[in-house]
């Protein structure tokens, strides 16, 4: 291996035979050269190509992740600064036995901190990142064998430093991290005092204090965290002194503009190496806690380098600008924010400020730094050499040697961002160069030679890099380094911006969106018994609970997810045990998680949907401003390199956490079914392929394929639902069947053996394999591979080596190996990239085997099938964008990241490159604003009108939308555009035959013409959808759907498919119109004898943009029906409400009951309106309910009897008399007012519209009694009021005897009788005259019935 | 009426020594004539009925009953005219109808020599005629009419305002043109958790999407409306979306706080009504 690079070094093999052998598939694994006794493998020369490159530049990466490589050689990545957020973590790989576990460890880790970083700054451009430590500890244990390590890679792993060592001990972070990083270099500064030579000495003598560090521990303090607590004092200092600074901090000469906001999280310790050093002040306090940064974990310089730890940094520290006392300020401000920092004081702004060597890029500002390693062609040495490995390195990225092209490119550009201070360091540049040894050249040592590398690796790499997003191109094309290095390279990433259209907002609204309940699947019949159905809506009930304290909490200092919600998930999961529901909950459980986690919303129409609160507050416009300014806020943060664990971001967590607290066996076997289930279907489905539009794997043009194009987005579209969905359920069936067999502690030896032995005779929950096999012989492998990768990625530590798991990971290795970007095969560009990406992640991290990519042990036992010839399967669609690609892979933002450090660490010397964004005001402004909400409240509103309705509601409406905005467009290919062109082809015609024509002029005049007279595409479309959206839907929906809920889906799709014809027309029916312009032309011009073609596309650009006619209808609702049959036909529903009168009776009841003040007695007035009142109220019958219509006729009954009993008396009529007018009014001649209101409730009770009034109270001896005991005019008025009672009807004699025949043991007085026959006598002349005989008849039957009761 | 927290303290504060009789009701309204006395009775009612929960088990031990019993009895022997059940009720601060309810449950024994059924007691209590005892059944009839907090009128008039609130919201859902479902539909369609009002077309509210509404014809203080959350409101969250509810008789502002989890409280039907309107395409056009 060495051997071969030497040899090719001096020349004595041929670079040719050595790049043909790499790129040859077929030949021969080994390479026989020179000496025939060498030989060597592919796989063993990859992977030491990949370890050189990394060693020799690992003095001068100092920033940013380790690239690692894993290899049999285990080289020790460089630049790996850790910071251990996570105490599992740490204390796992402190206990580990090996460096490389350690090593294995702090890769990850150290991506794994930003994450929690921003998971608590609430920032969702990192979220990806959040959730770190996925199962706790077995994700980061070493899958590491150590049998597979080759000898010879002893001397080099020996020298590197465990990255244990370096990592942060999370407890003394904990203070204050976000300060972390100045403080550190302000100690340092304190500790070398008064200049020295300059910088680089500082960095020097870090570095070297590092190795001696490193020394001192390795092999002991792996996991650290003690280290700073206990560690050697000078093994601390030395390191401060280099330990570059967050990589998170503000670009300070922006700062004043641009002040920290938030939480602008810096990492809590410097994780991240990062030349972009902020020269604020460090803090002496601390000293053990300060940052493991160190980074550079490869000593390239043996031990016994002397250590310059005295090189002071001086001369830059001398240097502290005014203007950063400012941000120092805002940073204490900031700073006060974080409560949990309270008690770690910022260090004084006064302090001696020592910023470290990467202070250099942030002195620009004011002083110009001399001393800045600014890259110069002329100054690269070895450029043959150079050149060499370039090629040798590009070879191996584009024939997919290497397990991960991404890690590779972000290793260049981590080169290409180099801050190496070793420009001045001539002496050992000196030595290194003169060394003997070619191999121990310091080749990458300079910053020259970096970036001289750099730029020709992407310069060969073009194609890949343009495929990264547009920030990225631009950040590439705007670095000077590239400018300066390749004028040519910094031209192609300028044009390829425009191509690029990757977004990188996947921010989406966390709004708890309930699943909504569905009859169909969740009422009572879906049940055994009515138990388990009510149980089932208790737990619906817990399950949101949970969730919602989940979402307010778990940010929080100290929540725990076990101790603060376990109990009741515990209690729940028994309860739905005892209920046998857990189907029931399974489905709830799915969708919810679905809902909330699957990601941007790709099947919306509304195009592009912003984000939609952020929408609400500052509009469309400010939006995109906003969101850069969002970006540039985070994205200087935590670069974390490429190879993030797997994590579960957001809401991800909860649904985890729920499960591994719920622990439930049940759950998760109905779970894992219904995934299974769901998954297979998903793999399943079929995507058209649109049959004008398979393309070869080259460049995705701009594409102006007719209709086939606005199909083709649709598919696309589809796609990245079904595989981000896929991929989401793909994650927690992982999660599931893996759960089991999560250890904390990798198995070993035995234990190991038997684990394997065991479980490879159980049948997995999946078949990987064959599905794998499947998905390649269907050619659908972008659709499986992603979704496997995720399920895989989740596997145990002994998962990989089982047999089913070990085939299919061989089998993803040989697909990855035969994917070559540069081959332009059947596959489409993008979705190789995606795949890739994907599986070069699943590669690195920790769960499978490192040694993997070289060695044979996984693919031995793999078999690649080739795809069946005829068939056109997924693969060779073109179904992957910029944005499917970003958001499967959101590590590819790390490049921008790296680069934006870079940038902001420069900013004075390239001017503008990060421009300047005003923040947006968030206050509304007026109606604008208005505007903007409503419009936004629409999209909410027709979003939550789906939300009750059936799933099949929406999916017609979108079906229906779609279809028919397609029609639309086909529709005005059809009419308008052959129209047109006919149009065109008369005008041609006649403008020929006039003399001297210009057929070329005539038909750029014609074209224009068209174009603008196509313009009125959209406007037609849109009336053609108005048109038949709603026939469809009306066909399509059942016919029992109420006619408001039929309108509004109507109108829905009316306006999707609209949206979606007009948003086609307008982009696209200029060039439709000049393409079928064209191909007329040219016919009629053949015709014509005439090929003057010019070409279509030179045409001046016709401004397209148009608005469609608001074809605004209003909604036929249905008048709901009023429900008041039983009020009379002209009512008005304008009576007084029953509980008012109610509530009136009842005081009146109570002023006569007393007790009472003379003052409360009623007037006969007051009591005659309130009857009136109670009359209408018991009328209308709208309000009322049986309940209280027979309380309120209860009441008036009683009312009467305490009326007619005097028990309420009423009040002496006032001094007007006005009650004894209107009563004398309503009542015969002179009577009482009494017996006029009797009369009227006499009346009232008749009314057979309601219900009969309980008149047997009135005969109730309590009330009879009190009757009697008052006075003759009491008893002639009872006498009275039965009387008409009798004579209305409400009564019969009949009735009124039996009552008082009841009341035999109350000992009737015989005046009683008596009086009754009186007053009936009395009665006689109102009765009829039948009717009186009767009445005769019976009274005088009836004192006889009574007396002999008596 | 939303009021703010001390407002509503200061009522409390007010009410904590009244009696649930019509001359405590006309003392407190001249004390908050800003109020509606609806508002007023409704936050006395629901604090009586938790001063009453805290303290009924004290007039519930069988010595306490027997001492009221006698005290009674010797009372109405007195003085049969006398209001006397019902003063002592108010001397002893216990509702009078729960008062009433304890005498006659302690007289039928007495007189039956066992338990009553709770279906006689209820009757009597509903129609104090059937009670044999003419000067017991003006005493009980005497406490529970004056009774403004509990009593079978007390509570036909709550389940009446309740009732009627619905058929209003209903009005003003049709006025509006709002399609939707009522409880009874929903129960007939196999929903577990009913709202009074399931909004077929989602509106929004003050920006707000609403999904449901419930109707509550009472004030919302805080136990009230912490009972109703966990009983009610989150569940239809749970099921249906955001939703309103309305407090017709006011509520504490303080607790229209759930308004981004999905739930809106208002004390009136709202009047800043949004629509779904899929016809307005203008702002939909592309560019």
């Amino acid at each position: 291996m060495a051997a071969l690079l030497e040899s090719l070094f001096l020349k004595k093999t041929d670079i040719n035979t050595v790049l043909d052998w790499l790129k040859n598939a077929e030949e021969e694994d080994i390479l026989t050269f020179s000496e025939p006794e060498v030989t060597v493998t592919k796989q063993e020369f990859v992977a030491f190509l990949l370890n050189f490159l990394r060693e020799q530049s690992s003095q001068a990466l100092t920033h940013g992740p380790a690239t690692p490589a894993k290899t049999p050689n285990r080289p020790r990545p460089p630049g790996q600064a850790r910071s251990f957020s996570d105490k599992r973590g740490c204390r796992s790989a402190g206990s580990g036995a090996s460096t490389r576990s350690a090593s294995r460890v702090q890769l990850f880790s150290s991506s794994v901190s930003p994450g929690n970083e921003f998971d608590a700054s609430g920032n969702s451009g990192a979220q990806f990142l959040s959730g770190v430590n996925p199962f706790g500890s077995p994700s980061f244990t070493p899958g590491w064998s150590p049998a597979s390590r080759p000898p010879g890679s002893e001397r080099r792993s020996g020298q590197r430093a465990s990255l244990g060592d370096y990592m942060v001990s999370p407890e003394n972070l904990q203070p204050s991290p976000n300060f972390q990083s100045q403080k550190s270099r302000r100690r340092s500064g304190g500790s070398t005092p008064g200049g020295g030579p300059g910088r680089q000495g500082g960095g020097r003598g870090g570095h070297h204090g590092d190795d001696t560090a490193r020394w001192d521990s390795m092999g002991k303090r792996l996991g650290r965290g003690g280290g700073g607590g206990g560690g050697g004092g000078g093994y601390n200092r030395m390191s401060e002194q280099i330990s570059p600074p967050s990589v998170g901090q503000l670009n300070l000469s922006n700062m004043e503009d641009f002040p920290p906001v938030g939480s602008s999280p810096i990492l809590p310790a410097a994780s991240k190496p990062s030349r972009r050093i902020n020269p604020t002040p460090v803090s002496a306090e601390r000293p053990h806690s300060k940052p493991k940064t160190c980074f550079t974990s490869t000593p390239f310089h043996k031990p016994s380098t002397p250590p310059s730890a005295e090189s002071p940094e001086g001369l830059v520290m001398a240097r502290s600008p005014l203007s950063l006392q400012e941000e120092r300020d805002l940073l204490k401000r900031e700073k006060t924010k974080f409560a949990q920092q309270a008690g770690s004081p910022l260090p004084a702004p006064l302090d001696p400020c020592t910023p470290t060597k990467s202070g250099l890029r942030t002195g620009s500002k004011g002083t110009p730094d001399v001393q800045a390693p600014c890259p110069e062609p002329p100054k690269v040495t070895f450029s043959v050499e150079l050149d060499l490995l370039a090629e040798l390195y590009y070879t191996c990225i584009s024939e997919n040697l290497v397990p991960n092209i991404f890690l590779e490119l972000f290793f260049v550009i981590q080169l290409l961002t180099s801050q190496s201070t070793h420009t001045c360091e001539d002496q050992l540049e000196k030595s290194c160069a003169a060394s003997s040894d070619t191999l121990e050249r310091c080749y990458l040592r300079q910053v020259h030679n970096c970036v001289y590398f750099a730029v020709k690796l992407l310069e060969s790499q073009f194609q890949l890099v343009a495929y990264l997003d547009k920030v990225t191109l631009r950040l590439l094309a705007e670095n000077e380094r590239v400018a300066s290095f390749s004028p040519d390279l910094r031209d192609r990433l300028t044009n390829a911006q425009d191509k690029s259209t990757a977004k990188l907002s996947p921010s989406v609204s966390t709004f708890i969106h309930s699943v909504a309940f569905q009859p169909a699947t969740d009422n009572r019949s879906n049940f055994n018994t009515d138990k388990a159905f009510h149980t089932f809506k208790k737990q619906r009930d817990i399950f949101y609970e949970v969730l919602r304290e989940w979402e307010d909490f778990h940010k929080q200092p100290g929540w725990s997810f076990d101790s603060a919600l376990g109990s009741r998930i515990r209690a729940m999961m028994s309860q739905l045990t005892s209920a046998g529901n857990h189907s029931h909950f399974a489905r709830l459980f799915l969708k919810q998680l679905v809902q909330m986690c699957k990601g941007p919303r790709v099947n919306s129409f509304s195009g592009d949907a912003p984000d939609a609160d952020l929408l609400g507050i500052v509009g469309a416009d400010s939006l995109g401003r906003l969101k850069r300014l969002e970006e540039r806020l985070i994205q200087p943060h935590g670069v974390v390199g490429p190879c993030p664990p797997p994590s579960f971001p957001g809401h991800q967590e909860f649904f985890r956490d729920f499960l591994q607290t719920a622990s439930c066996c049940q759950l998760n076997q109905h779970l894992q079914d219904s995934l299974c289930q769901q998954l297979l279907q998903l793999d399943e489905v079929s995507i058209l392929s649109p049959p004008a539009s398979i393309r070869e794997g080259e460049e995705v043009e701009e594409d102006e394929e007719g209709d086939g194009d606005m199909e083709q987005q649709d598919e696309m579209q589809r796609f990245t639902s079904v595989l981000l969905l896929a991929r989401l359920l793909a994650k927690f069936l992982g999660f599931l069947s893996f759960l089991p067999y999560q250890t904390s502690e990798t198995p070993s030896g035995e234990i190991k053996e038997a684990a394997i032995a065991l479980r490879n005779k159980s049948v997995p929950v999946l078949d990987v394999c064959g599905l794998l096999s499947k998905s390649v012989r269907k050619k659908r492998t972008i659709l499986t591979v992603p979704w496997l990768v995720e399920f895989l990625s989740m596997l145990d530590s002994i998962g990989p080596l089982l047999i089913c798991y070990r085939t299919t990971l061989g089998t993803l290795l040989l697909l990855y190996k035969r994917m070559l970007l540069g081959r332009s095969g059947e596959m489409c560009y993008l979705n190789k990239l995606l795949m890739l990406s994907v599986l070069g992640w699943l590669f690195q991290i920790p769960v499978i085997p490192e040694d993997i990519f070289f060695t044979s042990e996984f693919t031995e036992v793999a078999k690649l099938e080739e795809g069946d010839d005829n068939s056109a399967g997924l693969d060779n669609i073109l179904l992957v964008d910029q944005q499917l690609l970003y958001t499967c892979c959101p590590f590819l933002g790390e490049f921008r990241k790296l680069l934006a450090a870079f940038v902001s660490g420069s900013t004075s010397k390239s001017s503008g490159i990060v421009r300047k964004i005003t923040p947006t005001s968030a206050e509304p402004k007026d109606t604008q604003v208005a505007n903007r909400s409503q419009q936004k409240l629409q999209v909410d509103l027709e979003q939550a009108f789906f939300h009750n309705q059936p799933p099949s509601l929406r999916r017609t409406v979108e079906f229906v939308a779609e279809r028919v905005g397609s029609n639309a467009v086909k529709h005005m290919k059809a009419t308008l555009v052959s129209e047109l062109v006919e149009r065109g082809e008369k005008m041609l015609r006649d403008g020929l035959q006039s003399p001297n024509p210009n057929p070329s002029k005539l038909n750029d005049s014609i074209c224009a013409q068209l174009c603008v007279a196509g313009l009125e595409a959209p406007t037609k479309a849109t009336r053609y959808c108005s048109e038949k959206s709603p026939e469809a839907i009306r066909i399509l929906l059942p016919d029992e759907t109420s006619q408001a809920v039929l309108s509004t889906a109507e109108n829905i799709t009316k306006r999707l498919a609209t949206e979606k014809a007009c948003s086609w027309l307008s982009a696209n029916v200029t060039a439709l119109i000049r393409r079928e312009w064209k191909s007329r032309y040219d016919r009629v011009m053949k015709a014509f004898g005439s090929p003057l073609l010019p070409n279509a596309r030179d045409l001046p650009e016709t401004v397209v943009g148009l608005v469609p006619q608001d074809q605004a209808t209003t909604p036929k609702r249905k008048q709901g029906s009023v429900r008041s049959a039983s009020c009379p036909p002209d009512c008005t529903h304008g009576a007084p409400l029953p509980s008012d009168i109610l509530i009136e009776i009842k005081e009146l009841l109570s002023v006569a009951v007393g007790p009472r003040t003379d003052e409360e007695l009623p007037t006969g007035y007051l009591i005659q309106t309130l009857l009136q009142r109670a009359k209408s109220t018991l009328t209308c019958r709208k309000f009322s309910t049986a309940v209280s219509e027979q309380m309120l006729l209860n009441s008036t009954v009683l009312l009467a009897c305490k009326l007619v009993s005097a028990e309420l008396p009423l009040a002496p009529p006032s001094g007007h008399g006005r009650g004894d007018e209107v009563l004398a009014g309503s009542a015969s001649g002179s009577e009482p007012p009494v017996r006029a209101l009797l009369e009227q409730l006499v009346e009232l009770w008749g009314d057979e519209r309601h219900g009969s009034a309980p008149l047997h109270l009135l005969f109730a001896s309590l009330t009879v009694t009190a009757v009697l005991k008052a006075s003759d005019t009491e008893w002639k008025n009872y006498l009275f009021l039965v009387r008409k009672l009798v004579d209305r009807g409400h009564l019969s004699e009949e009735e009124v005897i039996s009552h008082w025949k009841t009341l035999t043991n109350l000992a009737l007085p015989t005046e009683l009788i008596e009086n009754f026959q009186l007053q009936s006598r009395a009665m006689k002349p109102f009765s009829p005259p039948a009717d009186t005989l009767s009445h005769m008849d019976l009274l005088q039957v009836s004192p006889q019935t009574l007396e002999g009761a008596t | 009426m939303r009021l703010t927290r001390a407002e509503y303290k200061e009522i409390v504060r007010w009410t904590e020594h009244m009696r649930p009789t019509r001359q405590c009701m006309k003392m407190l309204k001249e004390r908050f004539p800003n109020h509606s006395q609806s508002t007023l009775l409704s936050i006395f009612s629901l604090e009586y009925q938790k001063r009453t929960k805290r303290t009924i088990s004290r007039h519930h031990a069988p010595d306490a009953i027997e001492s009221y019993y006698q005290r009674y009895l010797s009372a109405a022997k007195a003085h049969p005219a006398a209001p006397v059940l019902l003063e002592m009720a108010i001397e002893v601060d216990l509702s009078p109808a729960l008062m009433a309810r304890l005498i006659l449950d302690r007289f039928l024994q007495g007189l039956e020599g066992e338990m009553p059924s709770k279906t006689t007691l209820n009757s009597m209590l509903k129609e104090p005629s059937l009670i044999p005892d003419h000067i017991l059944a003006n005493n009980i009839y005497q406490c529970t009419i004056n009774d403004c907090c509990y009593g079978p009128l007390v509570d036909c008039i709550k389940h009446a305002i309740g009732q009627e609130h619905e058929v209003l919201l209903r009005d003003k859902l049709r006025e509006r043109n709002l399609s939707f479902l009522d409880e009874n539909q929903l129960r007939a369609m196999g929903y577990d958790k009913t709202p009074d009002i399931m909004l077929e077309v989602p509106i929004a509210v003050e920006g707000l999407i609403v999904h449901w509404v419930e109707s509550k014809a009472s004030f919302g203080d805080d136990h009230s409306h912490r009972t109703y959350l966990n009983e009610q409101f989150w569940s239809y969250c749970n099921r249906f979306g955001p939703g309103l509810v309305i407090y017709w008789y006011g509520f504490i502002g303080e607790l229209d706080c759930q308004r981004d989890r999905g739930i809106l409280l208002k004390d009136r039907f709202p009047t800043d009504i949004v629509t779904l309107q899929p016809a307005s395409q203008k702002d939909q056009t592309p560019q």
